[in-house]
């Protein structure tokens, strides 16, 4: 399973990423368990709403944070995000 | 409260809402206490939105709704609308029985984030034996419905002695069914399950080629479906770290509204375990004696006190030490170091000799009439 460049990528309707008051953090939800996210993370999977091929995640972020050269660890992050069916292509 | 002592602790994460003791099955490993028909009050709505808030306040996020079967109770799609309000990830951990398609869908719009349907055995004729109701055509219609409206499904099969065998079965079964997650929990054994341990605990053998089955399928079902595989901890060297340890994550509220550290820790004596109508979540969590009655080391009794391992497991169960060497303070004898560790092969010779024929003896199933005669 890979990234395919062209689709666009949606965060699965089987997890929940929530913003957590009182852990200062963005987490994912699952059956039986959480997963901690930092802040960059919790960046990328934000902009996985399924309007979005992995390009325009690039573009955005870079646009956001005022920046370049992101897509090797873009990518690599969504690769296990896809792994741990965080994320979804159709 | 009078006489604790606060030791600094993290915030709860993980909340256990048993709503009720009733349930129309009988299952004979029940995590019940097996006196729960003497415990015959329940909370009312309004205790358990109070309970909910509290202690997503504290920053528990994980809400499982249990029981007993939690359906049984009228106010259930209120209490989950409450847990969506307040941002939970809800749970709802259910036999199946009495589940409708209607209630499946105004759960969800309550906002339930998943069902986990237990199933007995891989045959009906298993299945319903070990229920002690007939339910395993509607468990599995259940299941169905659940995937069909979305929810992930997860499939719960508590593994024992009469249906281990079924091991390769079982797994065709989740994965026909299409699970996403599938829980093969090995019985733990406190409650109903210790009072039958005699009938239910697998040999070594049956174990280990269960395993095996299991951890090959896991390979085969990577990225399609889940296994969550609860380890039988009879038959190994070193204790689990139970609840990840005392009052550092986990809390459960029974359908009386005593809060316990762990599920079965109602069983362990002269903890006076606080009830919700008196204190809040918050006052219970940080200053109460029952939860910080094993939280942190300084309890513990050699080996434990000057083990390298401490920190790793806890000094494992309470609740098993309790069982198994009558002090809850020993370290639990599933570990090696015990001076008790031979309790837990005489348990094992003891289940072994039960499992001929020529020594059978009955089942206790999980009743109200069985349960009075516990109490
Ligand atoms: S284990 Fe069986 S008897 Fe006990 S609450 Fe669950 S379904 Fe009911
Ligand atoms: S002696 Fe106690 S702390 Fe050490 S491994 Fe055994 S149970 Fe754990």
């Amino acid at each position: 399973m890979s990234i395919n460049p062209d689709k666009p990528i949606k965060f699965s309707p089987l997890h929940r990423l929530q913003w957590e008051e009182a852990q200062q953090k963005d987490v994912i939800l699952y059956p039986e368990g959480m997963v901690e996210l930092n802040q960059s993370s919790a960046e990328i999977l934000k902009l996985c709403d399924g309007t979005r091929n992995l390009a325009q995640i690039v573009s955005d972020l870079e646009l956001k944070f005022a920046t370049s050269g992101l897509i090797n660890d873009i990518t690599a992050f969504l690769e296990v995000a896809l792994k741990n069916g965080w994320i979804q292509q159709d | 409260m009078a006489g604790s002592n606060k030791i600094s602790s993290t915030p709860p994460r993980w909340l256990l809402a048993e709503l009720t003791y009733a349930c129309p099955l009988q299952c004979p490993y029940c995590s019940n206490p097996v006196d729960y028909a003497k415990y015959q009050s329940e909370l009312s709505t309004e205790d358990w939105k109070r309970v909910l808030t509290q202690a997503r306040k504290m920053g528990a996020v994980q809400l499982g709704f249990s029981g007993g079967e939690p359906l049984t109770r009228r106010d259930l799609t209120e209490l989950v609308k409450h847990a969506r309000d307040l941002g939970y990830y809800s749970n709802l951990i259910t036999s199946g029985y009495g589940l409708t398609e209607e209630k499946i869908i105004q759960l969800k719009e309550a906002g339930l984030d998943h069902i986990q349907v237990s199933i007995q055995a891989s045959t009906q004729e298993l299945n319903d034996h070990i229920a002690g109701t007939a339910s395993f055509v509607r468990k599995k219609e259940v299941a169905r419905l659940v995937k069909k409206h979305g929810y992930p499904m997860v499939l719960c099969v508590v593994i024992h002695r009469e249906n281990i065998h079924q091991m390769a079965q079982i797994l065709a079964m989740a994965e026909e069914l299409g699970a996403d997650y599938l829980e093969l929990a090995n019985t733990q054994y406190y409650g109903w399950a210790h009072a039958n341990r005699d009938l239910l605990l697998p040999t070594k053998e049956q174990f280990e080629q269960a395993e095996q089955l299991a951890q090959a399928f896991k390979e085969t079902v990577a990225g399609k479906m889940k296994i969550y595989y609860v380890v039988p901890d009879f038959y190994e060297e070193r204790p689990k770290a139970c609840m990840n340890g005392w009052g550092t994550t986990f809390l459960t509220i029974a359908p009386d509204g005593v809060a316990l550290p762990c599920h079965s820790a109602r069983e362990l004596p002269g903890l006076d375990c606080p009830n919700v109508k008196d204190y809040s979540i918050e006052e219970i969590w940080n200053e109460s004696k029952a939860f910080n009655f094993f939280r942190g080391l300084e309890w513990m009794k050699e080996p434990c006190r000057s083990c390298d391992e401490k920190e790793k497991d806890f000094g494992g169960c309470r609740c098993q030490a309790y069982l198994l060497t009558g002090d809850m303070y020993n370290a639990d004898p599933v570990c090696s170091k015990s001076p008790d560790h031979a309790v837990i092969q005489q348990a094992i010779d003891s289940a072994a000799k039960y499992a001929l024929p020529v020594d059978e003896k009955p089942l206790i199933f999980r009743n109200s009439k069985n349960s009075r005669l516990f109490s």
